[in-house]
């Protein structure tokens, strides 16, 4: 279970998290939504330390992520960025076995591209594309291969950061499925970002809304669309008017 | 008050800024060498560096040295015609080659080579994630990134070094024989003569530095970069004018250590 107790987080004059409030329970995909510039981003990456926080406790099973060992503590994670963040000079298999070649999980090179195109396999790739270049594939590849490098050590947790972003409706309805699927599969946690209504009805068991740097409202997808929460209603029906601000 | 004030602090606040500066680089060089000699070691990307840095930057050291050992025997033998020196022109070639030329001019170009690729390379990895990703991929950047580039560019540089050297001083023999009317084996033998082996061995120590300092400023000015192609672009531009200075600076310290009396 991930913990987050009034968590901030300011850069330079712009406060971007004032105050966050938040628990992940352990197996379920929490999805968080909000407009852009609101902090999502940030947010996740206090959680895994890319961001230091300046003030507030984030905790993991109970312990302080900030004092906990940093490899242990990331060996449980896997990432999905918004924009794949493949490693152009490495082949896609390379990307995707990446940690399986390195560090305290290391296997021999060709155990670990086995695994590696079994992965690409899960996501829908055909082995071919393991020896192209990310530089080789559309944008729907990429955030496949991305997703089957989060996947590759088979973690405990999985972030999706804006992972249907910029790509086409029939792409990220596959992305979702896949995300589902996964999480389900692997009883993986998972916390997601994004603004895209139809991902968060796709892939959440429990949706929070950030905006102006904190929690406005968390519940299960259940009650997404019949809480009277001005903001969420606001934001899922994308109305100009209320209580954010449409110009920011 | 203010008034009076006000240049004061319009001066300190750059002054305060470059030394702010001056200690990031220094801790981030320190960082690096810290980590040259614990494991992790990436072998594979020290050799990939080593190619990029060393084995590509060969035919752009060449050229610029076999122009400069010409162009510095025509100097030489222009000026030393005024007062009956024409021919000290071998061992000046040598000696400036091997000491000066070679080591800077080696330094120089490598730096407009290397030093920007470097940043544009790991600037473009920072806007992109690519950095972040390999955080939490378990992987630190600066051992995966810095480290094999730092300790090939410092190997690779002085090799380059040796041989822009050579090459610059059959510059001058080519320039020396068919355009200055010298004997071959008299130039050569002069040539060999007169320099010393302390004269090429600290020509290939400034190369040494000058390779540390051409990689340090590529991963720092990359690992800083600003965002998007703007950023990247000042962080490219900051690489190769920061690695420039500090390797004409690094020149005269080095000097000074290595030949003042």
């Amino acid at each position: 279970m991930i913990t987050l107790t009034g968590v901030t987080k300011t850069f330079g004059k712009n406060r971007v998290l004032r105050g966050v409030d938040l628990t992940i329970p352990s197996g379920q995909s929490m999805v968080i939504i909000g407009g852009s510039g609101t902090g999502k981003s940030v947010l996740l990456k206090c959680i895994l330390g890319l961001v230091h926080h300046d003030t507030g406790t984030i905790t993991l099973d109970g312990q302080d992520v900030t004092k906990a060992d940093r490899d242990t503590f990331l060996a449980r994670f896997g990432m999905l960025f918004q924009g794949g963040a493949l490693f152009d000079s490495l082949r896609v298999w390379e990307n995707v076995a990446f940690r399986l070649m390195r560090g305290p999980a290391k296997r021999p090179k060709q155990e670990a591209r086995e695994i590696a195109i079994e992965k690409l396999r899960r996501v829908g790739l055909k082995p071919e594309t393991a020896d192209l270049f990310p530089a080789e594939l559309s944008g729907g590849m990429q955030k496949r291969v991305g997703l089957a490098r989060a996947i590759a050590a088979e973690p405990e947790i999985i972030f999706f950061d804006e992972p249907t972003t910029g790509l086409d409706p029939i792409m990220a309805g596959v992305i979702n499925d896949l995300i589902r699927e996964i999480v389900t599969e692997m009883g993986a946690t998972a916390m997601t970002i994004t603004h895209d209504m139809t991902s968060v009805r796709a892939i959440a068991d429990r949706v929070a809304m950030l905006h102006d740097g904190v929690i406005q409202w968390t519940g299960p997808i259940a009650d997404l669309d019949t809480t009277p929460d001005p903001y969420v209603q606001q934001f899922i029906h994308g109305r100009a008017n209320g209580p954010i601000a449409a110009v920011r | 008050m203010t008034a009076l004030t006000a240049p004061l602090a319009a001066l300190g606040r750059p002054v305060l800024a470059a030394l702010a500066a001056i200690g990031r680089v220094a801790f981030f060089a320190a960082t690096v060498i810290g980590h040259i000699f614990r494991p992790p070691f990436y072998p594979r990307e020290f050799l990939q560096a080593l190619m990029q840095i060393g084995w590509f930057s060969l035919p752009v050291v060449g050229l610029t040295a076999v122009f400069t050992g010409g162009a510095l025997a025509l100097q030489i033998y222009s000026g030393g015609a005024r007062f009956n020196a024409e021919a000290v022109v071998p061992s000046i070639v040598a000696i400036g080659m091997v000491r000066e030329l070679g080591p800077v001019l080696g330094g120089l170009m490598v730096a407009a080579r290397v030093a920007s690729s470097i940043a544009a390379e790991i600037g473009t990895m920072k806007v992109t994630e690519q950095i972040d990703a390999l955080v939490t991929l378990s992987t630190n950047p600066i051992k995966y990134l810095a480290v094999p580039r730092v300790l090939a560019a410092t190997l690779a540089v002085p090799v380059l070094v040796a041989v822009g050297d050579a090459i610059g001083i059959a510059g001058g023999w080519l320039v020396g024989v068919n355009r200055l009317g010298f004997n071959s084996t008299t130039y050569l033998q002069n040539t060999v003569d007169f320099l010393e082996t302390w004269d090429v061995v600290s020509g290939l120590w400034k190369g040494a530095a000058f390779g540390f300092i051409v990689a340090l400023m590529g991963c720092y000015h990359g690992m800083n970069s600003g965002r998007g192609a703007q950023g990247v672009g000042a962080a490219t531009k900051s690489a190769v004018v920061g690695a420039s200075v500090l390797i004409l600076a690094a020149n005269y310290i080095l000097t000074e250590l290595f030949f003042s009396a």
